[in-house]
């Protein structure tokens, strides 16, 4: 705040009234987005405290029950909560060691490729997935791995000599869709991390290779060291959305029978609160997945910052 | 000396070449990987159901049949969800871009007073959100049950979108701002006559996020849209797939309603084609802005 220092023509000093009757227009540019913050965003924050509520739509906000912290009770206590912690940790950890590096492998590949055309055809290409709706993306899952006449599953079932169900049985379900997140957003991922490699001095490189380095040695002293912040970014956001499985993919994947397996905390607040009408109930836990989100968030950028690096904000 | 090192040089460059060759086949087979499933796709919605049923995979079909194509237009369903996507894509990308820069503007001015409390309250929704629950209630107290701006207004602005936006605003030089007040024009009038004109490349990308998003949307609609004739284009395509199964992917059986027969395979892949056409044609015009964009935010995250 000390550094408010104003551009020479508005610097006129007075009180902060006039200062601020004198930013007037930019506080009505202000005033759309700040009332969808608070209507959107704001509303809802308050509106976590029918979890502390046996909340009924025909008693409102005002009238329903309070109950305390029952709600968390039940949830912690039930059966669900540990299937529910499984999956989604499962899912999330998986994606932290596959899906996440992904990007970062293909743009240090990407970043080896001098043949020019080669490189900006094999980028094209790669990026049209990230444009594709997760509908599209589960039904050619559907179409590739079905068992009666998908592609890959011939293929799988030509190499192990039996048929594997990828698209029911629960043990795959993880890996599908880690396997479908790459396949995805791989190719996109890659543009921030080519971003930051285009900014590296050549000199560097060349300095490198002067003193003996070969390509690995290269990639590992000038490469990643150029990509680390980016990278440090990336993860706090990743770490932060740790019980974030994404609403899209998994609803289209899951089904009766890979069920066990695919309930995670976003599908489970759905089918009990919007489904089921448990409003109380699915509040809480989406709550308890808020937190822990902060909670993630934060530690992960404090820890980025004690590392010397950059954090979020 | 000059002897060992240039062999050393030869050795190495032999088996860096592999290398080289290695990281060209790995990176060319993954990009085909992604677009061979499409052309599978777009083949086999001109291919007959016979033809599908015996080859498991071909990108061009032996016998060409236009009979898919008729199939979804006469039923419509997908037709009257585009139609709806499109109505929601153009309108909320307008509402988007009309939040986002608007907000973003004063926020980018250093000078603006007040400035940190309205940052900290844009990174307080980053940290923490209400969840889905109060969000679905907010929405039906509010009456946005079945109406297009359930799918509009609760993601007027996205956060990481309006950072971009408010980091491009302020790299532009103040330089011009400070010329403009001298000659009288408000702030509001700088922001239309010189910040948005100055904007474009920044503008077009963040244009294409919000669409992108609109037009792919699945589980908004899923939430807040009961009414059949509001059906977007996803969800149309996913009751579309459903059914040319024939049934459930676990093996229950679907009640068809008035839809009727089961449609055939090629149906599903002619819906899948003609909900993905809108995006494929304009991604050849809007590539470099996309680049840019995601460029331009990665400079400070």
């Amino acid at each position: 705040m000390a550094k408010n220092a104003q551009p020479a023509a508005v610097g006129k000093k007075g009180s902060l009234w006039k200062q601020v009757y004198q930013q007037r227009g930019l506080y009505l540019l202000l005033l759309p987005g700040l009332i969808y913050l608070i209507v959107f965003k704001y509303f809802p924050m308050f509106g976590v405290i029918i979890a502390f509520q046996n909340f009924s739509p025909f008693l409102g906000f005002f009238k329903s029950p309070w109950v305390g912290f029952e709600q968390f009770r039940l949830f912690f206590a039930g059966n669900d909560f540990l299937v529910l912690m499984r999956n989604t940790l499962g899912i999330s950890i998986l994606n932290l060691l596959f899906y996440f590096p992904a990007p970062i492998i293909l743009a240090l590949f990407l970043n080896e490729i001098k043949c020019s055309w080669y490189k900006r055809f094999a980028q094209t290409l790669v990026y049209i997935p990230h444009f594709i709706s997760f509908v599209i993306v589960a039904s050619l899952s559907y179409t590739l791995f079905n068992v009666n006449d998908g592609i890959i599953h011939e293929i799988l079932q030509a190499i192990t000599g039996k048929s594997i169900d990828i698209l029911s049985k629960p043990k795959y379900f993880w890996g599908l869709i880690v396997g479908q997140s790459i396949w995805k957003e791989c190719g996109y991922g890659t543009i921030v991390f080519l971003a930051a490699l285009s900014g590296v001095d050549v000199q560097l490189y060349e300095a490198a290779k002067v003193d003996g380095a070969g390509r690995w040695r290269l990639m590992w002293h000038v490469t990643l060291p150029a990509i680390k912040s980016t990278i440090v970014i990336m993860l706090i956001m990743r770490v932060g959305s740790i019980l974030n499985t994404g609403y899209d993919q998994i609803f289209l994947m899951r089904n009766s029978i890979n069920v066990s397996r695919a309930e995670v905390i976003d599908t489970y607040v759905y089918m009990r609160g919007v489904s089921g009408g448990q409003y109380s109930y699915s509040t809480a836990v989406g709550l308890f997945k808020s937190i822990v989100g902060m909670i993630m968030v934060i530690s992960a950028d404090r820890l980025a910052k004690k590392m010397g690096e950059s954090g979020l904000y | 000396m000059a002897a060992t090192n240039s062999k050393n040089k030869i050795k190495r460059s032999v088996g860096d070449q592999i290398v080289q060759v290695l990281i060209y086949i790995f990176v060319g087979a993954f990009a085909v990987s992604t677009v061979l499933p499409f052309l599978y796709v777009v083949a086999g919605s001109f291919a007959t159901e016979r033809e599908l049923t015996q080859r498991a995979f071909f990108v061009i079909p032996h016998e060409f049949s236009l009979n898919a194509y008729r199939y979804i237009v006469n039923d419509g369903a997908i037709f009257r969800g585009l139609k709806n996507s499109l109505f929601v894509t153009i309108v909320g990308t307008l509402v988007n871009m009309a939040f986002t820069t608007t907000f973003a503007y004063p926020l980018s001015r250093r000078y603006l007073k007040g400035r940190n409390f309205f940052m900290n309250m844009v990174i307080i929704t980053m940290l923490f959100s209400g969840g889905m629950i109060p969000g679905y209630l907010l929405i039906s107290n509010l009456g946005m049950l079945d109406s297009f701006s359930a799918l509009i207004l609760p993601g007027a602005i996205s956060v990481f979108n309006m950072v971009i936006v408010k980091n491009f605003f302020q790299e532009i030089p103040a330089e011009l701002e400070e010329a403009a007040k001298i000659d009288g024009c408000s702030d509001i009038g700088i922001f239309f006559k010189i910040i948005l004109p100055l904007s474009k490349p920044v503008l077009a990308s963040i244009s294409l996020f919000y669409a992108v998003g609109h037009w792919n949307d699945y589980f908004s609609a899923m939430l807040y849209i009961r009414d059949p004739n509001k059906e977007v284009v996803q969800i149309a395509l996913r009751r579309i797939v459903l059914l040319a199964g024939g049934a459930n992917p676990d093996g229950s059986p679907i009640d068809f309603g008035d839809l009727g027969a089961p449609p055939e395979k090629a149906v599903k892949m002619a819906a899948t084609v003609v909900s993905t056409v809108p995006i494929l044609i304009v991604y050849p015009f809007v590539q470099k802005y996309f680049t840019q964009g995601v460029m331009v935010g990665a400079v400070k995250g």
